[in-house]
């Protein structure tokens, strides 16, 4: 196989950053009860989590809910009359009652009320979290309401996606966590991509498993081979897989991969489907103007012509992924268990303009699930084969360094609160 | 009586098993469905598809006909079915048994 992307100096990806090494690394962080139980404190209690954004908060009023399962809450999310937004636990102060839901408690809802009332006892609550109404409050003793507001999380936005630290005083704010790589999207047109498809499965698998699914794409030719008429996948399973570029930036990562103009390619390279509908894996071919390229500073870091992707990885479980073609998927991978998460996926499109370019978003959107499914269906043989201890140590090829970065961060921050942990 | 718009009057005998509002009932029916009848379904309406798409691109999208939403339904189909009749040869994605993905939030129309 012919090396097509430049690697750096170092001779490749992965010495390029020497504190990852090149040996096997063990998947022991996947399996173990007792590191998942570190890493909620250590990671999911002390990082900024992305929970949403703020088209889902559009006025006064407007809030939706969040489990947390990963640590061990309930969050509300809502724009006050001062058009702040604040996330709230979303518990009762009088006798713990989770505050916000419907018919089931442990299902996530949206919508825009004037303030919350508990649905137990009557108490309620001012969009900014003051305890306005006790029932009757006489029959209490000595109740200050002043004291009793919802209890409040830090919250932040950046570039329109709201994130939260369940950290009482997070030690680092949220442009100085996302860091370098957040700044480098700056700007992008995140705002003006408002038509969502949002995908979510339960998945049975440890969640840096399915990140490591979707951090490289050495898999790509060979688990989805099928996906494509033989032409195209037998020579490209053949040639394999090169990344164009990654990084590492602090605990996040990401790569750059070529994207193929299909619309370009001769006909009995491209599905029908897609010629019909002028759509595919990479999305739309028929860009809306000014609304392609690299939309922000940090895409293609490396200037490459056949650029087409860029799969930003933020530590721990959000992650976002720009193309060429205009518009942007995110990933969330939510903690249940050790061995269980939520997958999220959303497409991110701008609002079509005729039936043609809602057809093209459609056929985008399927081909994602057809993929994803093939992804997502690896993971449980994976878990369970580790769980076996059967093997320990797994060699991992230059194209997979994301994966080696992942699991040394998590170690990383378990580590360090560890150390934290001794010296109180 | 007809769901579809007169001019698409031919694909008429598709329409009740194919024109679903939502993803995961295209799903399922995909999932509910012989390759021969996808098949039958596949090669009626693809080559209606060019002319379907500038039918409906005629109309403000937030505004469709009630039979217009239904051609676009079928085209939605027509797309769920494209990868087990131009890739796979069944209904299920190759390798993916056990898996599922919910579409969980999808745009109108």
């Amino acid at each position: 196989m012919v090396t097509q992307y430049v690697k750096p100096e170092a001779g490749s990806w992965t010495a390029a950053y020497p504190e990852l090494g090149t040996g096997p690394i063990s998947y022991e962080d996947s399996i173990s009860p007792e590191f998942y139980e570190l890493e909620r404190e250590a990671i999911f209690r002390r990082t900024w989590l992305n929970v949403g954004r703020v088209e889902q908060v559009p006025k006064a009023g407007s809030y939706f809910t969040k489990e947390l399962a990963v640590c061990g809450t309930s969050i509300v999310v809502v724009r006050g009359q001062d058009n702040t937004i604040r996330a709230f636990h979303n518990m009762c102060r009088h006798r713990g009652n989770k505050l916000v839901w419907t018919d089931y408690p442990n299902e996530e809802v949206q919508g825009v009320c004037r303030q919350f009332t508990c649905k137990y006892h009557g108490w309620r609550y001012a969009l900014d979290g003051e305890l306005t109404f006790i029932q009757q409050e006489q029959e209490f003793f000595d109740l200050d309401k002043a004291d009793y507001p919802l209890v409040e999380i830090a919250l932040d936005v950046w570039e329109g996606f709201i994130f939260v630290n369940l950290e009482r005083n997070p030690a680092q704010g949220l442009a100085e966590f996302l860091g370098d790589m957040g700044a480098g999207l700056a700007g992008y047109p995140f705002g003006e991509l408002t038509q969502v498809f949002t995908y979510r499965a339960e998945v049975g698998s440890n969640w840096k498993l399915f990140i490591d699914a979707f951090q490289e794409f050495y898999h790509a030719p060979v688990l989805h081979l099928k996906q494509h008429p033989p032409v195209v996948g037998i020579p490209s399973m053949e040639a394999g897989f090169e990344g164009i570029h990654y990084e590492l930036h602090g605990p996040h990562r990401m790569v750059s991969t070529s994207g193929g103009r299909v619309d370009l390619a001769p006909a009995e390279y491209v599905k029908p489907i897609d010629t019909r509908f002028r759509s595919g894996l990479f999305g739309p071919w028929d860009r809306p103007e000014g609304g392609t390229g690299a939309l922000a500073p940090g895409m293609n870091p490396a200037g490459h012509p056949q650029w087409g992707l860029d799969s930003f990885q933020f530590f721990p479980n959000f992650v976002l992924l720009t193309w060429e073609p205009g518009w942007y998927l995110t990933y969330h991978y939510w903690p249940l268990s050790v061995d269980r998460h939520l997958f999220e996926g959303r497409l991110y499109f701008r609002p079509p303009k005729n039936a043609s370019e809602r057809l093209a978003q459609e056929l985008a959107a399927v081909t994602f699930k057809e993929f994803a499914l093939q992804d997502g269906n690896t993971l449980e043989a994976t878990q369970t084969m580790l769980q076996s201890r059967v093997v320990t140590e797994f060699p991992l090829c230059d194209q997979e360094v994301l994966c080696r970065h992942l699991h040394l961060v998590a170690q990383q921050y378990v580590d360090a609160y560890g150390r934290v942990g001794k010296d109180i | 009586m007809a769901r579809l718009p007169s001019e698409f009057s031919d694909l008429e005998p598709y329409a009740e098993r194919w024109c679903l509002p939502t993803e995961a009932q295209r799903y399922a029916c995909r999932l509910a469905s012989s390759m021969d009848d996808m098949q039958s379904f596949y090669d009626a309406t693809f080559p209606r598809a060019e002319a379907a798409k500038a039918y409906l691109d005629a109309f403000p999208l937030d505004a469709l006909p009630d039979d217009a939403t239904n051609l676009l339904h079928l085209l939605y189909s027509l797309i769920m079915v494209s990868f087990p009749i131009e890739c796979w040869k069944q209904p299920h994605v190759p390798d993916a048994g056990a898996a599922y993905l919910d579409l969980v939030g999808e745009p109108r129309p």
